[in-house]
Parts: structure tokens; sequence; C-alpha cells
């Protein structure tokens, strides 16, 4: 089925809107009342259709325009772009898989066609059609992290598997949840998930890490992560705080429900071959309080999440000044029925 | 766990003792590509019993239409290379996982000093294509027993030319470990694969001289040792299994029906680690994961190779 791709804006004048069938299938990140960090990693296999997990890399309905707002920000930034030198391997491994599994899944936007390493790759919705030769760096206009990297929703990182660890060795991050490419290129895991408040003595970062060195090739993982973004606005990162860290003072009683926006992040991890790297793919959905009380069960839920939220993680994810108004404004739509436990909306 | 359906495309016996089977899709598609270093774990059905063991692959890993692995023949074995040698025939179907690497090349590595004995060549045939691609400075010092034992010089020399250095020891030429390590610049890695004297030794040599651990690398799956029968009790199961002489833990448990995690069953990966919840008698640790305080915790335990004796071993399955 060809998807109709809406022309709207994440930044300034902020035009984003979900469609009545993109909240449907907005992926709604708690199945319980509370919410605590945990290893909650599940195989990225094949999930129902319509779904934000049928296929290997989704695409919707915001496709085209979050290109367009990627592309602004390399434009003004291109420190959200970097590759260190011996992650060429697993630049070509991205290459292949993205441009293999958008060809399979959507036939009518995306097409990959091969006469031994000659490649022909055509991008209808964004307009390009290219040929190079897999594996020959000189053959397009850009390295292929870069290239095809622009063509995904969502922000990827490549990560080298050595000494027992995994090293961000390289990136393309332009919708993030605050942190920074720049800051965090050639650190390893533990380097970089040093501030996560409490993670780290639950143990769960080193659980995550032993299962992610044993990740193998055909097997990849997801699990989805979550936080709270005033306005749909893509590129939340420290480089540019001025521009929107300042939304925050915005927010008042009457606009809560359209400004604050649950920000899911749809985390999918799949061990390169070649390379014997690891991508790990950020893919990031925007809905507004609004539009998720639209499911009375969803609104329940958040509710009961949020007003029971650890105060670190309240810190954590830049939500103090907020967070009361939102708990109070989500209050009027909980009755207090008892909820089974799943993330679906009705 | 993700298998792949291969058939036998063709067996040639190398040497005396090492048989080279070439493995293509029984679909007719393309394999995944790998990484130099990489190993599947081949299924193999035994009277019933099914053994799992892991080999190198040892093919280039830019060549994605078959998959080459070489077996030694294991006179002590529990059947496993035995049955590899003499019923596997060409056309027949076999299960492999996908690949998996836990012997990669350190790709900052400014040059690469690979030690291979006799059959643990394997991993660093599919290196050398690697190394070869990139570029890279490196050396192969490859030692076997005797002339007709050195399952792949011929190709190596064709293939690497000055690169390679073979030590024969019928020939009384020795490689001299320590001359080797004590002069090479900076930024160098090490890796050995071969039987487990020649691994240690590099390991120890490589230690004393200063060598940074994360520029020391090894591989030396193990097979699952024979020894005396003992029991086991799986408490979320709630059953008792009975581990023979012959089995290892981890296969007792498959074959009594119980699903178990994992991967490599050379005990080096750590996927397979089961938490020990009570026991009586002594843990034999024969892995290469666990750290020795582990060990010594009787914590822990990785089924694919190790074993007990006592009558109480309660794991956490």
């Amino acid at each position: 089925m060809a998807l109709n791709f809406k022309k709207e804006t994440f930044r300034e004048d902020y035009t984003y809107s979900n469609s009545d069938a993109a909240i449907k299938r907005f992926p709604f990140p708690f199945p319980e009342d509370q919410y605590m960090y945990s290893v909650n990693i599940e195989p990225h296999t094949k999930g129902k259709q319509g779904t934000v997990c049928e296929f290997t890399f989704d695409i919707d309905e915001h496709y085209v325009a979050e290109c367009l707002d990627k592309k602004i920000t390399l434009e003004q930034d291109p420190g959200r772009y970097k590759a260190l030198p011996h992650m060429m391997d697993a630049q070509w491994d991205f290459v292949e898989l993205t441009m293999e599994a958008l060809a399979q899944d959507y036939p009518e936007h995306f097409s990959l066609k091969k006469q031994g390493l000659i490649w022909t790759w055509e991008n209808k919705p964004l307009g390009i059609k290219d040929t190079f030769t897999f594996g020959d760096t000189s053959t397009l206009a850009t390295e292929p992290f870069d290239y095809i990297g622009r063509q995904l929703q969502g922000d990827f990182v490549l990560l080298d598997h050595r000494d027992e660890t995994l090293y961000a060795d390289a990136g393309i991050v332009t919708s993030q949840a605050d942190w920074s490419l720049a800051f965090n290129v050639g650190m390893s895991w533990r380097e970089w998930h040093g501030p996560v408040p409490r993670a780290t003595e639950l143990g769960v970062m080193d659980r995550a890490l032993k299962y992610l060195l044993n990740l193998q090739i055909g097997s990849p993982v997801r699990r989805l992560n979550w936080t709270m973004t005033v306005n749909p606005r893509l590129d939340t990162s420290p480089e540019n705080y001025p521009h929107w860290g300042g939304e925050r003072n915005t927010v008042n009683a009457e606009n809560i429900g359209d400004l604050i926006h649950l920000r899911v992040e749809l985390q999918t991890l799949f061990r390169l071959p070649r390379s014997n790297a690891i991508v790990f793919s950020i893919r990031c959905y925007l809905i507004s309080l609004k539009d998720i009380a639209t499911y009375p069960r969803w609104a329940k839920r958040l509710h009961r999440v949020q007003k029971t939220m650890h105060p670190d993680l309240i810190e954590y994810k830049g939500m103090t000044k907020f967070h009361p108004m939102m708990v109070d404004w989500l209050a009027k739509f909980d009755d207090g029925e008892t909820l089974a436990i799943g993330t679906q909306p009705e | 766990m993700s298998m792949i359906n291969v058939k036998v495309a063709a067996i040639e016996q190398v040497t005396p003792l090492v048989k080279h089977f070439t493995f293509v899709k029984e679909d007719g598609s393309s394999l995944p590509a790998f990484s130099g270093g990489s190993h599947v774990v081949v299924s193999i059905d035994i009277g019933g019993r099914v053994h799992r063991n892991p080999y190198s692959l040892m093919g280039s890993p830019m060549e994605n239409e078959a998959y080459h692995i070489s077996v030694r023949r294991q006179e002590n074995s529990r059947g496993g290379s035995v049955f590899m040698h003499e019923n596997v025939t060409v056309g027949m179907p076999l299960k492999i996982t996908y690949p998996m690497n836990l012997f990669s090349l350190a790709k900052k590595g400014r040059k690469h000093i690979l030690i291979a004995g006799g059959i643990g060549i394997t991993p660093f045939m599919s290196q050398i294509a690697d190394l070869k691609r990139m570029g890279a400075n490196y050396e192969l010092h490859y030692a076997f027993r005797s002339p007709e034992h050195g399952a792949f010089a011929a190709q190596l020399k064709e293939s690497c030319g000055d690169h390679l250095h073979c030590y024969i020891d019928s020939n009384a030429t020795r490689l001299d470990l320590e001359a080797l390590l004590s002069d090479q610049p900076l930024g160098t890695h090490v890796y050995v694969c071969g039987p487990s004297p020649m691994v240690v030794a590099t390991l120890e040599t490589a230690r004393n001289l200063g060598w940074p651990e994360n520029h020391i690398h090894s591989e030396q799956f193990l097979s699952p040792p024979i020894g005396e029968p003992f029991k086991i009790q799986l408490a979320r199961s709630n059953i008792e299994i009975q581990v023979s002489a012959e089995m290892s833990m981890l296969e007792a448990i498959e074959a009594a029906g119980v699903e178990a995690d994992f991967l490599c069953r050379g005990g080096v990966c750590g996927r397979c680690e089961l938490d020990v919840l009570e026991t009586d008698g002594a843990l034999l640790h024969n892995d290469h994961f666990l750290t020795d305080s582990e060990k010594a915790s009787c914590k822990k335990i990785m089924p694919c190779v190790s074993r007990a004796k006592g009558e109480r071993l309660m794991l956490d399955l």
C-alpha cells in the first residue's frame, strides 16, 4: 500500500501532526502502571500488519518531512555525522541492510537492482536514483553511511565490537533526546551510559551489554525507550539547546495538551556481517498529550506512570519544569479503573 | 535459534587427518556474508542424539555462495568428528547456525601477528582474506607436525607469499615465541589458535613481555570432555536429569526436552551460563568464559563443557 507523505515541519511553526491512523499505531511504551528501567529487549521479529514493527525499518507518513528536517540539521551542523576510519566495512554493511530491507518491504517506494557489485538504488519519495559499486566509496558522492542515513527516518550509530565491549565509532544523529554524537563518538558502552541514573546500580547496563555482545547475524532485537518533549521537535540536541530549552517556559495549564509530546524511541539493534559491528537504530515517534487522550486507556495508564515516576528519572528526562502540571492534566482522564497489562490503545 | 539449512557440496581429504567440507544453501540462495575469524555451529544427528560442534569458516568473507570448514578427526572425541569424517557425504542436508565471531581482527591494529598450530589454521584462513583486502600489515606463523600435516601450506604460500612462515616439527624448525614477540612495533596485535600448550605459551610469553591484554587474542574451542556420570536438578522445570559419561550437561538438558540458551557450545561465548542454586560437590569448570573467582564461587556454570561430581547440583532453569 502506498503511503501518503505529509508536508509538515518539526521546528519554528511546528506544523507536525499525526493522522488518526498514525495515532492508533503509535508505539505506546507503558504496559504497566509503574515504570522502571529493565533490560526490555525482545527479538525484532515481524510484527502485525500496520504496526511499527511490521517491517525491519518503519517508514510512515512523516518520512519525507523528517528527511527534509534531517537535511536542514546536517547543513547547519555537519558534526551530526561522524564515522571513524576503521568503520568503513560497517558503513557498507549498513548500506546493504537498509537498502535490501526498504526495497523488499516498500517496493512501491524503493527499489534496488544488483548486477554483481554494481547496484542501482532508487528512492521515489525523495527523487533519488544512483548507480554505484558496492564496496567502492569513490562511486558515491558522500560516504556510504552518510548517503543512505539521510534517506531514513531516525538516528543510527554503528558500534564497533572490540575489547569485550562496544564503541560508538560512527553515527548520523539528528533527532536525539538531548545527547551529543560529537561528545559520545569513540566512547565505550560504560562511558556513554555513565549519566543514566539508577540503571547502573540495577545491573541493567552490564546485563544488556553481555546480551548484545552475543547478538547474532539475522536475529536483530528491539526495545522501546521514551521521554517527553515540548513541541514536536526532532532536533532536541545539546548543540541546539538555546533553540529548544526555553520552550519549556511556554507550557501552561491551557496549552499543555498540545505542547507536551510523548517521545518514544523504537530502538533496534542488528549485527552486521562483514564488519562484526552492530547498528543501533533509534527511530523517534512523537505524539501530543491531547492525541494520547483520544484513547482513554492510554491516558489513564500515562497518568499512573507519571504520578509514580521516580524523581531521579523526572530530572534525567528533563521533565521537572512541567511534570506536576502534566500529572494534573492527565488526572482528569483517570477514573481509577483497573487496567490489564498491555500497551494496546483500546 | 535461527538456523540455516545447507547441504554438503564437496568433501576433500586435505591431510591424513583433515577433511575440508563445502556447504551451500539448500535452496540455492546466497549465504550471509561474515567477518574473518567467524565460526558456525554444525548440528549432526548421531543415532538420534544431536551433536552440535563449532567450526571456523575458512573461505573468503566476500564469497557468499559457499561456506568452507575443515574438520580434524579426533580419535578420543565423543564421535562428532569421526561422524563428520565417516558418515557425512556429498549432498547430505545439515543445519548450521548463522556465523558468529568470537575471534575478530582488531581493526585499529597497526600490525597483526597470527600464530597457528595444526588445525588452528582455520580461523586465520578467513582473517587473511580480510587483512589482504584492507591492505593490512600482517605475518602468519604456521606450525605443524610434518609436511603431510601442513593442511593448507601450499595454498597459503600462494596467497600470503612472504607473509607466511612455516615451522615443521619433523624438520626440527620451531617457532621462537620469545624472539617473535619481543621485537614488534607499538600497536601490534597477536592472535593464536592451536593446541592448548601453544595457546598458553603464546599468552604467557606476550604477557611476560608486557603486551597489553587487549592486544592479545586467542580462540580455543573445547569439546565437551568425557567424564563421570552425574545428576542435575532443574529448579524451574522441576525435573532431575542424568548426565551420562559421554554427554555434556547442555546436551542432557536438551535431550530431556528443556530449552536452554546456547551459542558457541565450546566454552567461549558465555551465552549458556546457568545460575547454580545448590551444590554439594565440586563443579568441574572447563570453560574459558568465567573468571577464576567466578569459578571458585560455585554460583555459575557453563553447561556446554563443564561437569560436576557429587549427588546434588540444582540449576536455575
